[in-house]
């Protein structure tokens, strides 16, 4: 089983193309039929589709295309309806939230409306995917976990995009749709509110982002190494170790005196992710509504350590000292 | 061999690939210097092969042989002198042709001076140049805050060229379909350094005196409603004076904490100096001169061409890394004639044939 030891699946398990189990009542019909990638065997299971839209994935779809279409449509119209310009600008180009003065009213289309919008058909899209997880599981009588950990990261867009915006009054404290002004916006919003990474939530964000990485990695490696063993049965070795996971657990218990279970290495994984967009969503949602200056916050309560001065003499604020020409 | 065409191919685009992604970068390795307490990261980081370049770019032009002091005032052999007419007539002559190699060395007095009468204010470079030698004085005397003792002569802005490489004026923005309100900003542009932020950052405050400060002053909610857009403003000004400077944000702030004065390195107050300084240079100096520029010194929406950080300091920290330049032409360093009433000298000193 020496394959397990590459860095892409070397072994591709060609059975006949298999729709999935039947469908009882309440569901629409599978479509695309079945088709087989030998690249896409590369890194997964080689068989692809059918694929099952039903409703909610229909209408997610079209939602979908409308926001993007919505979104697109302003960046094009920003440049003056230029192709060549659309396509060289298109990383700062951006539909941008409606500037502060509207509040929470419903500006008008060209200066905010189109971003409300896009916004709503965005949600109920994203919205209507997640209905889709969920029913589709349900659908295979599996349990809802992925649903919920979708949910998660809803949980954090909405905040950023909907909930902190309707507390805060305003709809221009939303994100504008784009890629480097998103990220712009992910700067700026740290500036104004003193430093984000005095945010204890967003501490805790960071810290479970990473931990989900690290955690994915051990487990990956921990579970590709006993392969060999029968390590990949791995389900089956929650109730029934065998070799495999002795050996696995052996290894983290030498290396690091603890280990997980074949069982709980899973969970960790799943709340290290979802913890990751329910602390961020909380650190957001606190920004502004609750703390105005994370650093100030940081300082008061004992977290930011004070560092010795630059130079000797204190540098003081020019407004301050009514200093002016 | 059909495997190894394979992997040449792989590698021919691996390699195309890397070069285009690795082209917007720097090579390394970059020198640092430290610059605050340790583990702070208060440092400055330079290349230290552009570096090089960009010393030898800046390298002011050899100051003119000095003359005897001495002889007869300017303004008792020449007429219609009404700044520097004080100075005798060598220095006078000496000052002149330092101004010509900095500011028009291609073509010469008559840039300024009508042909025979150089008494003459017809041309109308002649009557900003006035202005422009108010300002230059203004700024040695009375902005040694911002300026030091380097002080700044003409050639600090325009290196050998009648208009100085870096200016600015207020930008309309970039064409856009009808019945979409501008949002200022999202184009890459070069005034912030090609981030998407507020591509005009000078008008609202190197011009106008818009409120700069953003973050709040207390760690809980006191009434403060400035926003994350106006907070887009203010980096986009910071970004034009990175790029201006050369330098990155430890220069002027401990970024943990861009706010707080007491952690903030010296050079803030400099910065915070200049923001007045060039305010008052864009509207007290350069805005008096909009009535008789021609079209080709003003922006689209008619406003002169006016200075930022840049304009001065041309990517480097100290313009000309700190060239004492203004010791050489002392007559620069001081308001003199009728500079010296700058209050009303932009109305009297444009003015054709002093009238």
């Amino acid at each position: 089983m020496a394959e397990y030891q590459n860095i892409f699946t070397r072994v591709q398990v060609r059975s006949p193309a298999y729709p999935g189990v039947s469908l009882g009542a309440g569901n629409l019909f599978r479509q695309g039929g079945t088709r087989f990638s030998y690249w896409l065997g590369k890194i997964g299971d080689a068989q692809i589709g059918p694929i099952y839209l039903g409703a909610t994935g229909v209408l997610s779809l079209v939602f979908g295309f409308i926001a993007i279409e919505i979104i697109g449509l302003n960046m094009w119209a920003s440049v003056n309806w230029d192709p060549v310009e659309f396509v060289r600008q298109l990383p700062w180009l951006a539909l941008e939230p409606p500037p502060p003065e509207y509040g929470l009213s419903i500006p008008p289309l060209h200066d905010g409306g189109w971003w409300l919008m896009a916004g709503f058909f965005l949600t109920a899209s994203i919205l209507l995917w997640w209905m889709r997880t969920y029913f589709r599981a349900r659908a295979l009588g599996m349990g809802t976990h992925m649903a919920w950990a979708f949910a998660g990261a809803i949980w954090l867009y909405l905040v950023l995009g909907f909930i902190r915006p309707l507390l805060m009054g305003s709809w221009s404290e939303a994100v504008p749709f784009g890629i480097f002004p998103h990220l712009d916006w992910t700067a700026a919003f740290s500036i104004r509110y003193g430093n984000l990474f005095y945010n204890p939530f967003h501490m805790l964000s960071i810290a479970f982002l990473y931990g989900s990485t690290l955690l994915f990695a051990m487990h990956g490696a921990t579970v590709l190494a006993v392969s060999r063993f029968g390590g990949d049965r791995e389900i089956d070795q929650i109730v029934d170790r065998g070799t495999a996971s002795e050996r696995a657990q052996l290894f983290w218990r030498w290396t690091m005196g603890f280990n997980a279970t074949m069982e709980s290495i899973h969970r960790w994984a799943w709340w290290f992710a979802v913890l990751t967009v329910v602390t961020g969503g909380i650190g957001i949602l606190l920004t502004g509504t609750v703390v105005d200056n994370w650093y100030l916050w940081a300082v008061k309560h004992g977290v930011a350590p004070a560092y010795p001065a630059i130079e000797p003499g204190a540098v003081v604020d020019p407004m301050a000292t009514g200093a002016m020409q | 061999m059909k495997l190894i065409n394979r992997n040449g191919f792989v590698q021919l685009v691996a390699g195309t690939l890397s070069a285009v992604i690795l082209a917007g970068c720097e090579r390394p390795p970059m020198d640092t210097v430290q610059r605050g307490y340790r583990g702070l990261g208060m440092e400055a980081v330079v290349n230290p092969r552009l570096l090089e370049d960009k010393v030898q770019a800046n390298v002011p032009p050899a100051a003119l042989p000095t003359t005897d002091v001495g002889g007869p005032k300017a303004s008792e052999v020449y007429q219609n002198v009404h700044i520097l007419g004080d100075l005798d007539v060598a220095s006078f002559t000496r000052l002149m042709t330092a101004i010509t190699s900095w500011v028009a060395p291609e073509q010469g007095c008559t840039y300024c001076h009508a042909g025979e009468d150089f008494a003459s204010d017809d041309v109308y470079t002649k009557r900003v140049a006035r202005v422009m030698l108010a300002m230059t004085q203004r700024t040695n005397q009375d902005w040694k805050s911002h300026v030091g003792n380097a002080g700044v002569t003409c050639y600090t802005c325009h290196r050998g060229q009648p208009v100085p490489e870096e200016v600015w004026t207020t930008d309309p923005g970039p064409a856009h379909a009808k019945g979409l309100a501008p949002s200022q900003q999202n184009i890459g542009a070069p005034a912030v350094a090609y981030a998407s932020l507020p591509y005009d950052p000078f008008t609202p405050f190197l011009e106008q005196e818009n409120d700069i400060r953003v973050i709040s002053d207390a760690a809980l909610p006191a009434g403060s409603r400035k926003s994350i857009k106006q907070t887009e403003w203010t980096y986009g000004l910071m970004m034009h004076f990175s790029d201006g400077l050369g330098v990155n944000c430890t220069h002027c702030h401990n970024s943990r904490s861009f706010f707080a004065w007491d952690q903030s390195p010296p050079a803030r107050t400099t910065a915070w100096y200049g923001i007045r300084l060039v305010r008052e240079l864009n509207n007290a100096f350069i805005g008096s001169t909009a009535d008789i520029l021609p079209a080709s010194r003003k922006g689209p929406l008619g406003d002169p061409l006016k200075v930022n950080c840049a304009t001065c300091h041309q990517g480097a920290y100290r313009p000309m890394f700190g060239a004492q330049m203004l010791a050489d032409y002392p007559s620069l360093s001081k308001l003199s004639g009728k500079a010296k009433d700058v209050r009303v000298q932009t109305a009297e000193l444009k003015a054709p044939d002093g009238k």
